[in-house]
């Protein structure tokens, strides 16, 4: 039988990054009215400590099966939030994330109205989403024990000899007949005017 | 540059390029190309003899072509690897009837006129992108005079000239005469921080070089006379202020104004600036016996095929671009690779090796963690709808599908450690036989229809790429570029994976416009599935038309990362097309897709009545 759906949603204020264009308080409410939406929470910063916490306390207390995050852009804080939900026993890939910061609030600061229209939109369509997520296992793979360092130049050859000072395989490859790169054409370097090489 | 050569867990492999790039994170596979050196690199002590009796003089690249090399030659005498070249395009010929006469000098036999190109193949966990930057030369500035008049040089000819490695032997002298100069004048910001010629950026190191130059001189020749002319001067780091000040209490003189007009006594051979000093208004002209162009630095431009190879972007000043300014100063965007040095941005030795142990510790995060997670993207085929068309491996950027036989009833296979996850595979796929992982066609579809559910007339469907555009989206975000709100975009890993039925599946839900919006072609993260996206839009396009559909309702863009404020432009003007499209156009449009669909599903219908399930069983 296939489980109900039970899907939190988690609505994120960013201090005033979001509460201060988009009206934080309908967007939950609104929220609230979708189906399968059984619990939402505002948050003042939901990436912080307390945010995190209040999203592994709703995943036990109401069974969550799906979380949805309305914060800012999945690029900073999608791991943040797999790892949270991971923590309270949920499959990280059942939790979606609407960008209500970067796509709205931070682009539509003169228009209030409209903006907090779009962020309940966003909420919606990323809870449409999250219904149909599945759960997912993440292949490990093994690593190489070894590095490549392109470029001899100061910056490579520090990179070069850092690595392999900390035990690593480096393989560093220049493509003049010597390293050193512009530097090595310096005389003296600021701002301790000794020598380049 | 010693400890390099020296270090037993360094393998230096010098005069040598990349030629392949492929794998993920934690698996790459790379190909060097080993240049011939036809000197034996391990065997050649340097001593030097061979350069003697070689007859050919060419400029010395090293030198700045203040003097010459042989044919036969060393970069420079503290070279790593320790070893002597032939440069082939300029040696006499590799029989011994031409020349030879280096081969006769070598007492140990180390050079090898018939040496080849080696290709060496490595497996890597993680890669170190430092390949620095290019010098702008400044011969487009003809005001300046830089290639009209020998006593005007640039600050990388003054670094020769001055070193005691240098063709005088750090005798400061100017090319005309080779006399030393007392009055010499530096002139900054040349190729930087304009918007005409040259770059916009400011090269960030300049003013300092030319603060530590000053210095040098009155070090060297306490009776030299330095003027430095210039726009501002950025003194921002630890001691650097200082410095400065050491020079302006040294009696370098500082003139705010950059000089308009430049020429030469054709006598004395000395150099005439006229210059607005904008501190007191009044146009000047001073005379020098030698110029120095304080030149900025720029991108290099020999980069461009491995930025490809390491599908990396650039940012719109032509450096790489790097995964978060602030917080992933360091990563490439491209997971496992890291950047050090100029590659990024120009900068000075001290940052260049503050983030080369950046680099170092990130890339050492992977290397000792020994096991990497794979995001769970990737396609999987269902062989009961797959049909053995062989689309799917056709199509994959990666070779990540194996081939299929309807003969043999073999069907393709993902190769889930190769497949990235792009989703060309699915979008291509003709009976949906394949599901691309968290970015399914239902999810996809709900999302569409989620979009459209209430008031479809105001929303643009836009499908927005992880890597550039919605990431060009976040960039309008952060920098506070404003736009209309009728935007709602969808990410997807790679436009690639915009299949054409979501595109005709919007507008049949009533949208009134659909942006499909990717990575410019050599920033593509998924190699050149990119291409499969345009190819896919023209057939659309196509489709649209021929079902008297508005084909300017689809619109492609491709908005890289860094192209923030071309989202901002892009969404401004879709919000303009947007408002020209009609109720009554939308709703035809929906009669004419259902119709088609209507279609469709009869010609579906008796297909399958035609021919009953074969190879079911296969």
């Amino acid at each position: 039988m296939e489980e109900k759906l039970r899907i939190g949603v988690f609505v994120c204020d960013c201090g005033l990054n979001i509460a201060g264009t988009v009206n934080c308080e309908e967007v939950a409410k609104d929220a609230e009215t979708i189906d399968d939406v059984v619990v939402v929470v505002r948050n003042k910063y939901t990436c912080a400590d307390p945010g995190q916490n209040e999203i592994k306390k709703a995943i036990v207390e109401h069974k969550l099966n799906r979380v949805v995050v309305a914060s800012c852009t999945p690029k900073i804080h999608e791991p943040t939030f797999r790892q949270c939900v991971a923590d309270a026993g949920l499959n990280p890939y059942l939790y979606e994330m609407a960008n209500i910061r970067e796509h709205c609030s931070w682009v539509h600061q003169n228009e209030k109205d409209k903006a907090t229209q779009k962020a309940k939109d966003l909420v919606r369509i990323a809870v449409a989403r999250a219904r149909l997520l599945e759960p997912q296992t993440e292949a490990e793979v093994p690593v190489t024990k070894s590095a490549l360092v392109i470029g001899g130049g100061v910056a490579g050859i520090q990179t070069a000899l850092d690595l392999a000072d900390a035990g690593h395989q480096v393989y560093l490859v220049e493509k003049e007949p010597s390293i050193g790169g512009i530097m090595a054409a310096l005389d003296k370097t600021y701002p301790t005017m000794d020598c380049s090489i | 540059m010693m400890d390099v050569g020296r270090h037993p867990r360094i393998k230096l492999l010098a005069y040598s390029e990349i030629d392949h790039v492929s794998g993920f994170i934690g698996n790459f596979h790379v190909k060097v190309r080993k240049k011939a050196r036809y000197v034996d690199e391990n065997e050649c002590t340097a001593c030097g003899d061979c350069v003697v009796d070689c007859p050919v003089s060419v400029p010395d690249e090293y030198q700045q072509g203040l003097s010459s090399r042989k044919a036969i030659y060393i970069q420079l005498p503290q070279a790593v690897p320790s070893a002597y070249l032939i440069d082939m395009e300029n040696c006499l010929g590799n029989n011994p009837i031409a020349c030879g006469k280096c081969m006769d000098a070598c007492q140990k036999k180390c050079i090898n006129f018939d040496m080849q190109d080696e290709m060496i193949e490595l497996e890597v966990g993680t890669i170190i992108v430092a390949t620095g930057m290019g010098v702008y030369d400044p011969t487009e500035m003809d005001e300046f005079g830089y290639r009209s008049y020998e006593n005007v040089i640039t600050s990388m000819e003054f670094e020769r000239l001055i070193c005691a490695g240098g063709p005088t032997e750090g005798h400061f002298v100017r090319p005309t005469d080779h006399n030393r100069p007392q009055k010499i004048a530096f002139i900054q910001c040349v190729g930087s921080r304009s918007d005409n010629r040259g770059n916009p950026y400011c090269s960030n190191i300049c003013c300092m070089n030319t603060i530590k130059d000053t210095l040098l001189l009155k070090d060297h020749y306490p009776d030299t006379k330095s003027q430095v002319f210039y726009i501002d001067i950025r003194a921002f780091g630890k001691g650097f202020e200082d410095m400065f000040k050491r020079s302006k209490e040294a009696g370098v003189q500082y003139i705010r104004g950059i000089p308009g007009d430049v020429w030469e006594d054709p006598q004395t051979k000395n150099i005439f600036l006229a210059v607005e000093d904008t501190t007191s208004g009044k146009v000047q002209v001073h005379e020098a016996e030698m110029v120095v162009l304080s030149v900025g630095l720029e991108p290099n431009k020999e980069m461009k095929p491995l930025q490809q190879m390491l599908t990396l972007s650039s940012t719109s000043d032509g450096f790489l671009m790097e995964s978060h300014p602030k917080l992933k100063p360091v990563d490439a965007p491209t997971r496992g690779i890291f950047y050090a040095g100029c590659v990024e941005a120009p900068k000075d030795v001290k940052d260049s090796v503050t983030q080369a142990g950046a680099a170092a510790a990130r890339a050492s995060i992977i290397l000792n963690a020994g096991r990497v997670k794979i995001e769970a993207i990737t396609a999987m085929i269902n062989t009961d709808l797959c049909n053995y068309c062989g689309r799917c491996a056709k199509v994959c950027p990666y070779h990540a599908v194996t081939e299929s036989d309807r003969k043999l009833g073999i069907y393709p296979k993902v190769i889930q450690a190769a497949c990235a996850g792009c989703g060309t595979c699915g979008a291509e796929c003709p009976t949906d036989a394949i599901t691309m992982r968290h970015f399914t066609d239902q999810q996809i579809m709900a999302q569409i229809d989620s979009i459209l559910a209430k008031d479809h007339m105001e929303k643009i469907v836009t499908f927005a790429c992880n890597w550039c555009s919605y990431a060009g989206g976040d960039l309008a975000g952060t920098s506070r570029l404003q736009y209309p709100t009728n935007i709602r975009l969808i990410r997807t890993m790679c436009s690639g994976r915009v299949d054409e039925k979501f595109v005709i599946h919007a507008f049949r839900k009533g949208a009134p416009l659909v942006l499909v919006s990717g990575c410019h072609f050599a920033d593509c993260h998924y190699i050149n599935a990119v291409t499969w996206t345009q190819r896919r839009i023209e057939r659309l396009w196509n489709r649209l038309e021929r079902l008297g559909i508005r084909p300017e309702r689809l619109q492609l863009e491709w908005i890289s990362a860094a192209e923030g404020q071309k989202f901002s432009r892009v969404m401004k003007e879709l919000e303009e097309m947007r408002k020209k499209v009609t109720l009554e156009e939308v709703k035809e449009t929906i009669s004419i897709l259902e119709k088609e669909a209507q279609r469709e599903a009869e010609k579906e219908k008796a297909k399958k009545l035609k021919q009953p399930s074969v190879l079911q069983t296969a």
